[in-house]
């Protein structure tokens, strides 16, 4: 009588559906998953010990680096941070602005998402038309910080600029015709608002779109419904936040429950899942960005209504104006102080959190007093979704792994940190 | 407001002589704790106080708290690093040197609390809460890793964020910032090797400690008004 032992097999770290850095050690018994053991940090670069040799401002540029999918949401959990610290808060028109971009982001990080979730289970076609409209987005980044992902364009006391009155335009190249050219800047002739409205005009038939390719399809339901169970209690327990929380049935979400920025004002909804399987998961994700549109739509309307500052004009936090600073005295020390101590924020102790794509996003600063923090710590919310990886894939095949790992919308830089 | 003070108060009550201190500030609650009984509170947070969900847990370490890295009391004429002191720690600390933070959220009363946990650097041991939570498990092991501090009861502490076999945990403040030890490939020897650093750990900008009293009392945030840099401008 042959004797039958479960064996251990290695996943990653270079896998394409591990989603950058992940090791697994899978015990399998056949092809079903006894125990999975990921192994993580091959992305740790410190982030945490770096913010504390630096002054606050020099951290905004490593909030983009964590989760590199949803840039600016990680800024604006580190903005909120600091400015709760120091007591102040962001003009009406810079909160309007973030929440554009949030949403923004939210949009761009689903469609990440949703690409690879689909490349993952074996369509194709998706990812491509994801990264379509991705695209016009990253161009948004591009005008207003003048880069298109690793964006610091949030700071302490507002954002860095206000938007541009004119959305730039491709130029005709050896490799792109005039006509093409012609087509893509249809959209850019106005003002950078303008090309937002254009694209939110139609990206709502482009969701249709990828729903018609996912949603009621076969092969998708089979792939999905009833893969990775997650109950809501389970789901409580295990720290999850976001759509993963949401998809589970737990109608939680920190832009409805603890408003920040404007979201108050705002009109949206929010979509929860009944099963908890990455079928809801990515029911949830997909009404998300439809909310998305909405909400970006509001906040279009608004902005184009109410011009004034977008940063505060307390030049002990934020800078004062080039042209000032090339004329008063006061304000090249102002300047000069700004960007070379800093400013010291009192004693103490804050945690902000946003509801950044992936889920709860929280940024928990401990303060002594002075120009750079004591401590800081990140609450990502795709460390709790991977720490509960083991209990979702058990007695699941090797194949449905990978859609409940990408069902999790996982990014390692956030995870590693 | 209200309803963090309330909680304050019902917290009080319900464990009272359990509660070291207890401090509202910026809108936040944070409790400290005796490591002894952070499971019977965590437990109690959660069952009684409907506390579901633990958000995070981390370890800090206390050993430069309030060390500013550039004293000086003369004006200039000695260069830029004048006053400097690499490397400063405090070692008359009136707090034990570590502490684990616990944050925690309500969602049927949404509401958060910050659980505070003191532990001595000669006996680095606290209970682990993941019996109540289980969201505790990698929190506690990064905590482990970067800090060293030990969860008693904790299944699988193992090492989570850094390389296989490192020593030492890299988030303590007597840890340099760049590390002890760098790796490269070594033809020779045809192996990767581990070698003690090169690079000489520096300060570009030195940590100060002003007080700025516009930023102290601000519960109510208001537009500052800028004026002119007076005491500010060291």
């Amino acid at each position: 009588m042959a004797e039958f032992r479960n064996y251990t097999i290695n996943f990653g770290p270079q896998h394409p559906a591990a989603h950058g850095v992940l090791r697994l050690i899978l015990e399998v018994d056949g092809e079903v998953i006894r125990q999975a053991d990921p192994h993580i940090g091959l992305l740790h670069r410190a982030t945490e010990k770096l913010a504390e040799s630096k002054v606050f401002n020099q951290s905004i540029g490593y909030m983009d680096r964590l989760d590199y999918v949803s840039m600016m949401c990680n800024e604006h959990a580190y903005v909120l941070a600091i400015e709760k610290l120091l007591g102040i808060q962001a003009p009406e028109r810079a909160q309007y602005i973030r929440v554009l971009f949030d949403e923004i982001t939210r949009i761009l990080n689903h469609l990440l998402w949703l690409g690879a979730h689909a490349l993952d289970n074996g369509a194709m076609t998706v990812f491509l038309y994801a990264f379509r409209e991705r695209e016009d987005l990253i161009d948004c980044y591009e005008a207003v910080s003048g880069a298109r992902m690793h964006a610091t364009y949030y700071r302490p006391g507002g954002v860095y600029r206000d938007l541009p009155d004119r959305m730039p335009q491709y130029e005709q190249t050896k490799w792109r015709s005039k006509k093409d050219t012609k087509r893509i800047n249809e959209d850019r002739q106005g003002s950078l608002l303008d090309f937002i409205d254009a694209f939110m005009q139609r990206f709502p038939q482009k969701i249709d779109e990828y729903e018609t390719l996912l949603t009621d399809n076969r092969i998708w339901k089979q792939r999905t419904v009833d893969i990775g169970v997650v109950s809501s209690e389970r789901a409580m327990q295990l720290g999850f936040s976001g759509p993963m929380l949401r998809g589970s049935g737990v109608a939680w979400d920190l832009r409805k429950k603890q408003p920040y920025a404007v979201y108050d004002k705002l009109d949206f909804s929010v979509p929860i899942g009944q099963k908890g399987d990455c079928y809801d998961r990515y029911l949830v994700r997909i009404e998300e960005m439809r909310q998305s549109v909405h909400l970006a739509n509001q906040c279009i309307e608004w902005l184009r209504n109410n011009p004034g500052p977008v940063m505060l004009d307390d030049h002990k936090v934020t800078p004062p104006s080039r042209v000032n600073m090339k004329e008063g005295m006061e304000d090249l020390i102002h300047h000069f102080k700004v960007y070379t101590e800093g400013y010291c924020p009192p004693e103490g102790e804050v945690y902000a959190a946003v509801e950044a794509p992936k889920g709860e996003f929280g940024i928990y600063l401990v303060s002594d007093g002075a120009n750079k923090p004591y401590r800081m710590k990140i609450r990502a919310p795709g460390f709790a979704h991977l720490a509960s990886l083991d209990e979702m894939v058990r007695g699941h095949m090797i194949g449905d792994l990978v859609s409940i790992l990408s069902s999790q919308d996982i990014v390692f830089g956030e995870v590693d940190r | 407001m209200s309803r963090l003070t309330e909680l304050k108060e019902k917290l009080l009550q319900y464990l009272g002589d359990k509660i070291s201190s207890s401090d509202i500030y910026r809108n936040e609650l944070t409790i400290t704790v005796p490591r002894e009984q952070i499971k019977e509170i965590a437990t109690t947070l959660r069952d009684e106080f409907s506390f579901q969900q633990l958000m995070d847990v981390c370890g800090v370490d206390y050993l430069s708290y309030g060390i500013s890295e550039w004293e000086t009391t003369h004006a200039s004429g000695s260069g830029f690093d004048r006053g400097v002191t690499l490397g400063k720690m405090n070692d008359s600390l009136t707090t034990p040197r570590f502490a684990v933070v616990y944050h925690v959220l309500s969602i049927s009363n949404n509401i958060r609390l910050r659980v505070k946990a003191y532990v001595p650097e000669d006996d680095l041991v606290i209970s682990s809460v993941i019996d109540v939570w289980n969201s505790a498990n990698w929190f506690e092991r990064e905590a482990f890793d970067l800090y060293g501090i030990l969860f008693e009861g904790h299944p699988d502490l193992r090492r989570l964020l850094t390389d296989y076999g490192f020593i030492g945990h890299p988030f303590r403040k007597d840890f340099p910032l760049s590390g002890e030890v760098e790796v490269r490939y070594d033809a020779k020897q045809d192996r990767v090797v581990y070698e003690p650093v090169v690079i000489e750990p520096r300060i570009l900008v030195p940590k100060v400690i002003r007080q700025d009293n516009r930023y102290m009392s601000a519960e109510e945030p208001t537009v500052q008004e800028a004026n002119s840099g007076e005491q500010n401008n060291g």
